[in-house]
């Protein structure tokens, strides 16, 4: 492995990505995601790939489409309006069975909304992107070294299930410097995917990468073998790290950046004689479902943290059968709350001063 | 040590997100952990610029700094904006070249250093950053000395490596001062 060097969270995405065989770009600026495509402009020329800034959102993921559908790794990022404009064509990515990777580093909505840190899209990452029945995979970061290790992770689960990824990141940690050891170059064997629509030299039939089926029959029948797939993801790759939980009496839920602010107020309030804990979800599609209902078979209480008005708390409320309280403490707008206020919720769950 | 947050703030062009990369680089290289995140907006050359650095021998929860262990204050505006957020006990360098005002805080230590003009009389115009780092790692001492030097190093990208001494100078007079 190389030496560990300080890279903005955006940065490490494109590096990673190229690490990771990518050599296929399309976007469109947006702050705060601005540094992945101008990190990409410049490094793409020099690896041979394609570096294209489209004339807008739309235009960029049915690039991503079409790359994809000829079976190359490819990638879009943007922030939370521009995945919006980018709705209908992740439908498609999903309803064609093509892998691509789509970076959302959020910003404070809804609307034109606001520049800073967000956790707000939430819902739009993991239940309602789009239009029809269709997944994503969804990552959530917390540090700049672990996005790098996600987006590799990222390509090779798009390419095994055939499905859209999205790295779900926020302004803190796009804009934010940590040290990060980069993987080595990867070399991706694109010829393996046999279904691409790549040129078919006359060796075998050509391949059709489609999204319409007219025949109701014929598309509950693909959207339900899809299905099949989706829950051998929701099995077999949901991912969550635990941290302090076995002797907890509170346990926070709490992705991305808001984790890390929670991790502080857990310290905390072990300091001061609290038994907090976190469960931190690294997928939040495949939501960790096991790791919570675990954790609720002994711990009492649960506290979602979120930058946002609370959506994954929902979540987490089914993943506990509703058998355990789950409050929710959020900031939204771009605002990001600090340890002491996530610290002073947990000591009034606690029954009050410390 | 066990950590140090430290928030940098003036404006921008001072070099403020340049001298808490200084800093972070040289974290790194003492074997911290450490987390830099600049203030983003649609500010550019002379709007407010503010950066967080945290250095830890635990993992950096949330990097902002809200409640700074040091300000490094080069406007006035910025040390208005964050002189009440710093810790008791904590400190703050104020660059008195560019400020006049006096903290009346008493439950802190404030450090007023010339930093523009030490720079500027030694022919190092616009390396007051570089002066106030070197202030704040005598104070501080948040890596060795070789470690800062690295972390200099490779704070400056090899196209710029010319301006390597003048900054190495600059940190030494904040060293000295």
């Amino acid at each position: 492995m190389s030496e560990k060097v300080l890279m903005k969270g955006n940065e490490a995405i494109a590096e990673a990505a190229i690490a990771a065989g990518c050599r296929h770009f399309f976007g469109y600026p947006i702050t705060p995601q601005t540094e992945v495509a101008a990190y990409m402009s410049k490094r793409m020329p020099k690896v041979n790939g394609v570096y294209l800034q489209a004339e807008s959102e739309v235009a960029s993921i049915n690039m991503v489409l079409g790359a994809a559908a000829a079976g190359v790794r490819v990638m879009t990022s943007t922030s939370s309006p521009g995945v919006s404009l980018m709705a209908e064509g992740i439908s498609y990515i999903a309803g064609s069975d093509v892998p691509a990777l789509i970076i959302n580093v959020q910003r404070g909505g809804p609307g034109l909304g606001g520049i800073q840190p967000s956790q707000a899209d939430y819902y739009q990452a993991t239940k309602s992107t789009a239009h029809g029945d269709f997944h994503m995979i969804v990552f959530a970061p917390s540090t700049v070294q672990e996005t790098v290790d996600l987006v590799a992770k990222a390509f090779d689960l798009g390419d095994k299930y055939r499905m859209p990824v999205m790295i779900l990141s926020d302004g803190m940690l796009g804009q934010m410097m940590e040290p990060v050891e980069l993987p080595e170059p990867k070399e991706v064997d694109n010829d393996s995917k046999e279904w691409a629509a790549c040129g078919h030299k006359n060796q075998r039939k050509h391949n059709v990468v489609n999204s319409l089926y007219i025949d109701p029959a014929t598309l509950e029948g693909l959207v339900k073998k899809r299905f099949e797939r989706y829950a051998k993801v929701q099995a077999e790759e949901q991912m969550a790290e635990e941290y302090l939980v076995d002797d907890a009496d509170i346990v926070l839920v709490a992705y991305g950046a808001s984790a890390r602010v929670s991790r502080s107020a857990v310290d905390m309030a072990r300091k001061n004689g609290i038994k907090a804990g976190l469960i931190r979800p690294i997928t939040l599609w495949p939501f960790p479902v096991d790791a919570i209902a675990k954790a609720a078979e002994h711990v009492p209480k649960f506290l979602t943290v979120e930058m946002s008005m609370g959506q994954m708390v929902d979540d987490v409320r089914l993943a506990v059968k509703c058998a355990r309280p789950v409050e929710f403490y959020g900031r939204t707008g771009g605002m990001i709350p600090t340890p002491i206020e996530v610290y002073n919720k947990i000591v009034e769950m606690n029954g009050g001063e410390q | 040590m066990s950590g140090l947050n430290v928030l940098f703030a003036g404006f921008g062009g001072q070099g403020i997100l340049f001298t808490g990369k200084v800093m972070a680089y040289a974290a790194l290289m003492e074997g911290k952990e450490l987390s830099w995140l600049p203030s983003y907006g649609p500010e550019m050359r002379g709007g407010t610029a503010n950066c967080s650095v945290c250095i830890s021998d635990e993992k950096i929860g949330s990097p902002l700094v809200v409640n700074p262990d040091v300000l490094v204050a080069m406007t006035l505006p910025s040390l208005e904006k964050f002189e009440n957020a710093v810790v008791p006990g904590g400190k703050i360098i104020i660059d008195s070249s560019i400020i006049d005002k006096k903290v009346e805080r008493t439950d802190i230590d404030v450090i007023y250093l010339d930093a523009s003009n030490i720079a500027e009389e030694n022919g190092l115009k616009g390396a007051a950053n570089m002066v106030i780092l070197g202030r704040l790692f005598k104070e501080c001492g948040f890596c060795s000395e070789e470690n800062l030097d690295k972390g200099l190093q490779k704070s400056i990208p090899p196209k710029k490596a010319n301006l390597l001494d003048s900054n190495r100078k600059a940190i030494r007079l904040g060293m000295e001062s």
